[in-house]
């Protein structure tokens, strides 16, 4: 049977706010359980500091399930660490080896400033959202929800894109900081389905002009993006805004 | 003091809102534009209230703590929505949900609002559907339902088991819309830390800013609370990290009255703790009990061993024997509550020995894996992932988790609190769902609440109750702020070397809530509960270590502002559990239950609601709102 503690030793990125330098802090956790999840470590890590008086790690979580998008830094190189498809708070350290060094970093992107340690700044995601992500209808009586059908096949190619968790992870690991995958994701969604093609062209032009805006790089097919990605939004959503963009250029519908 | 009113419309209950609707004050649209609407929280119910309210004219300010309205807790719900739909004429209506509503709740809500949920259910949808929510649908195109929960109708929306998500996503483009718009603006990483009252209504807010440390303050014309649940009481729970009760704390505090604080729902299928580091508990989907057949050994020294070592002559399926009619899908208390008594036993397993199984071995043998994968696979690998055990080979390990609090700051009929201009909606006010709630009706009352009342009875109060401008340079900001700070400052300023940290005193409220105001309550427990809060209070203000400064973001300072309202709220949680001497949905106390040991409800004592006050010297008084049951009967529940 595998080990039941391990010993690990933490560098980790300590950076008082967006204006300080910032620099690697090392750390030693001991006894460390494998069934504890990546953040339980950190936790038992701070409170160790607290108890000496010391500064804790600064990081951001929220469900801990992996649904809420808040957790995410950079483990090893890997944004969200080495398990596919999984949240950093979901991450368990039995995927670590005794002895192993472990190296964590804040999402580096420019639109993406470092608020402490691991806390980046996220803003520019709802602004994108903000610029066009939705349908334009308002609260009150809509028509019958039967009333339009949307095929299964359609609905779930929809809800694949809805799916994403707006964490960031795409944009930590693409080398041009481009935030593509995001915001394909929501055109895909919307531009798929029967109640958001009314304003397809108008909602693409906003959310891909406001995404520039926001200093996000242009994506060149990389695909770091759809690897690093916890809920395995495909990169074909890239692939889709590219051509909504350009139907959006001639049309207005 | 003040009066519980709770303004029901007069006339049939299936008129009650239509006649309440067509008699309110309406705000003429350019007037709309004038006032000024605080929402605080931006979950389910926050968030379609503030897009709302932002769409119909009104100025609103939304505020959240996380870093995006898209993260609030609401994002986890996993199974489903009700709505009275009735799409597969399985003889559903808004009765039937209302009356199943009423009776999940064990007869402790009130017949108007229940009914009003019911009502509403189904523009919901319609709503959501308008927005591009992905809900599942089946091949020809419609939209799919399940049953979800125990119920005989198929009356359950989802999106995969993803339901909070997506429907969090809607309410949350159509705020951002409205934030486009410029009629809401939007303020993340704030934690609302008091409420400003002045002549009696509430007028503004004190927040905290989580970034810079900065206190700010913002008044308005009405404040809508949307804070969620205060489950994080008992430190472990399904709840998100940063749920907490500090808003509705601190309006309660102000004069709020706080309803029914002991009913609390305990969920029995959560993945158990595996060690003393952990964090929270994770939810397994209610329908792994469809198929999953719950058992401990017999004898407790088997307790230790591998669970295929133990013989089926063995093994003990105690809700098949105890419940032959409903077996393993009798109501969550009721499930919960027997794997706590086999654990007590010392039948429990795993690790802690707080555990029961969940196997799936005789459904994997009788429909094959294949049908099993299909249809909880994601789950499975969500608990392999955790747990690093197959599912498909070893049966699950489950135990109970606190999961949602029915109580909460009390409101009338037009979802109003004690505090004339404080509105409370979703899982932070009481109303629905009596001293139970049904599965997949949360999400369902918290749009509800947002989309479809909050906007109409806040302008109703808008038209007749408005008292005149007042701005943040009012002395009543400037009292309540300096009031924040000195809370800070004192916390910040009692711990030295020896002192416990915040999480330290947090495990061990948690661990005294879940023995002592969990699944199962005693008076003298409840007696030594109550001790043990108030020690742990006085700790915790003897002096607690909390690291850095205010100036800055300091997540422990957040988390020992929540555990210094918990501290309290604890206490009324235990006085609330003490003083219900009957057993009611997710209340159960040991001294009254049947001969069989199930719930011994108390109808002529106990059918009211319990709305606390808070006095000076911080004791509660308690007000009664009757029940009174015009049109269902009150009957026992029984699963046998
Ligand atoms: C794991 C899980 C699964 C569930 N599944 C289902 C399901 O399938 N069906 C169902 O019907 N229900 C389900 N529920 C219950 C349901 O999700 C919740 O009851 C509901 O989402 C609560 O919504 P809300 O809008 O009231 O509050 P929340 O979503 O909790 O939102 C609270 C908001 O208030 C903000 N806030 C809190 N305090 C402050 C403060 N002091 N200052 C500023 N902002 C503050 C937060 O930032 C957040 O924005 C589930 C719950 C859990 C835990
Ligand atoms: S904390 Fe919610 S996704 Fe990790």
């Amino acid at each position: 049977m595998a080990k039941e503690t391990i010993t690990v030793h933490l560098k980790v990125w300590r950076q008082n706010g967006p204006n300080d330098q910032g620099r690697f802090e090392t750390y030693k956790a001991e006894d460390v359980n494998v069934h504890m999840s990546f953040l339980e470590m950190l936790d038992v890590v701070n409170e160790d500091l607290v108890r000496a008086g010391d500064d804790p790690i600064a990081f951001d979580s929220d469900c801990r399930e992996g649904i809420c998008g808040t957790c995410g830094f950079v483990i090893n190189g890997q944004a969200h660490g080495p398990e596919p498809s999984t949240t950093v708070c979901q991450l368990h350290m039995r995927s670590f080896k005794d002895g192993e060094t472990i190296t964590i970093e804040p999402w580096r992107a420019r639109p993406f400033p470092v608020i402490k340690d691991l806390v980046v700044d996220r803003d520019a995601f709802d602004r994108i959202i903000s610029a066009g992500g939705y349908v334009s209808v308002g609260t009150g009586p809509h028509q019958d929800a039967n009333a339009a059908k949307v095929g299964k096949p359609l609905a779930d190619r929809a809800f694949d894109a809805a799916a994403c968790i707006g964490c960031g992870a795409c944009v930590a690991a693409c080398p041009n900081a481009a935030a593509s995958l995001f915001t394909g994701a929501k055109i895909t969604h919307l531009s798929l389905l029967p109640q958001g093609k009314p304003e397809r062209s108008r909602r693409t032009r906003r959310m891909v002009h406001q995404m520039e805006k926001e200093g996000f790089g242009n994506c060149s097919n990389i695909g770091e993006c759809e690897a690093v990605c916890p809920k395995d939004i495909s990169i074909d959503n890239i692939a889709k805004m590219k051509r909504e963009y350009l139907r959006a250029i001639f049309t207005d519908s | 003091m003040t009066t519980l009113d709770a303004r029901e419309p007069e006339g049939p209950l299936q008129e009650k809102w239509d006649r309440r609707r067509e008699k309110m004050s309406l705000v003429a649209p350019n007037n709309k534009k004038k006032h000024e609407i605080i929402v605080v929280g931006t979950g389910l119910a926050g968030g379609s209230a503030a897009a709302t309210l932002g769409e119909l004219g009104y100025n609103v300010k939304a505020f959240c703590i996380q870093d995006s309205p898209r993260r609030a807790h609401s994002i986890a719900a996993q199974g489903g929505i009700n709505a009275t739909k009735n799409y597969p004429n399985d003889g559903d209506s808004v009765w039937r949900l209302f009356y199943d509503t009423i009776k999940g709740g064990d007869f402790r809500s009130r017949e108007s609002n229940t009914y009003r949920l019911a009502q509403l259910s189904n523009n919901i949808i319609d709503q959501a559907v308008a927005q591009g929510v992905p809900f599942a649908r089946e091949y020809g195109g419609e939209l799919a339902n399940r049953s979800f929960g125990g119920a005989q109708v198929s009356r359950t929306f989802y999106a995969r088991g993803q339901t909070g998500q997506q429907l969090l996503l809607g309410a949350y483009q159509a705020l951002l819309r409205q934030v486009d718009a410029g009629k809401v603006q939007m303020f993340p990483r704030r934690e609302m830390l008091d409420l400003v009252v002045i002549d009696g209504q509430a007028r503004g807010i004190i927040v905290r800013n989580l970034v810079t440390g900065e206190m700010e303050r913002y008044s308005a014309d009405a404040v809508v609370l949307c804070t969620g649940g205060y489950g994080r009481a008992y430190f472990l729970s399904t709840n998100a990290f940063n749920s907490n009760a500090t808003a509705a704390w601190r309006c309660h505090k102000r004069g709020a009255y706080f309803a029914n604080p002991c009913y609390v729902q305990i969920h029995p299928t959560c993945i158990p703790q595996s060690g003393d580091y952990q964090s929270k508990l994770t939810l397994m989907s209610e329908s792994l009990r469809n198929d999953g057949r719950v058992w401990v050994p017999k004898k407790k020294e088997d307790a230790g061993k591998p669970p295929h070592q133990i013989p089926d002559e063995d093994r003990d399926y105690y809700l098949e024997r105890k419940y032959p009619a409903f077996g393993n899908l009798v109501p969550r208390d009721v499930a919960s509550r027997n794997a706590k008594y086999v654990c007590d036993e010392g039948r429990g397993v795993g690790a802690t020995g707080r555990a029961v199984y969940l196997d799936f071995r005789d459904a994997i043998q009788e429909q094959g894996r294949d049908l099993i994968e299909d249809k909880y696979g994601n789950l499975f690998h969500m608990y392999h992932k955790i747990t690093d055990e197959d599912p498909y080979e070893v049966p699950m390990r489950i135990y109970p988790a606190v999961h949602y609090t029915m109580g909460g700051l009390w409101v009338d009929y037009e979802l109003m609190s004690t505090i004339p201009g404080l509105f409370v909606a979703g899982e932070a006010n009481f109303s629905d769902h009596g001293a139970n709630r049904l599965g997949a009706s949360a999400l369902m009352q918290g749009l509800a609440d947002g989309y479809f009342v909050i906007p109409f009875t806040v302008g109703n109060f808008i038209a007749n109750d408005f008292q005149g401008k007042v701005d943040t340079s009012h002395e009543a900001f400037d009292k309540t702020e300096a009031d924040v700070k000195a809370h800070i400052k004192k916390m910040m300023s009692g711990g030295d070397e020896d002192s416990r940290t915040v999480i330290e005193i947090y495990r061990d409220l948690g661990k005294v809530m879940y023995d002592k105001v969990g699944m199962s309550r005693t008076k003298e427990g409840l007696e030594a509960a109550r001790e043990k809060i108030v020690e742990l209070r006085q700790e915790f203000w003897n002096g607690v270590k909390i690291p850095g400064t205010p100036d800055g973001y300091n997540k422990m300072l957040e988390l020992a502002g929540r555990l210094a309202d918990f501290l309290e709220l604890a206490e009324l949680m235990a006085i609330d559990a003490s003083e219900r001497e009957e057993s009611c949905g997710g209340h159960f106390r040991e001294e009254y239950q049947t001969d069989e040991g199930e719930a011994l409800r108390k109808d002529e004592e106990f059918s009211y609601v319990a709305a606390w006050e808070y006095g000076e010297a911080g004791d509660w008084t308690v007000h009664k709102e009757e029940l009174e049951f015009e049109n269902v009967k009150l009957s026992t529940r029984s699963y046998k």
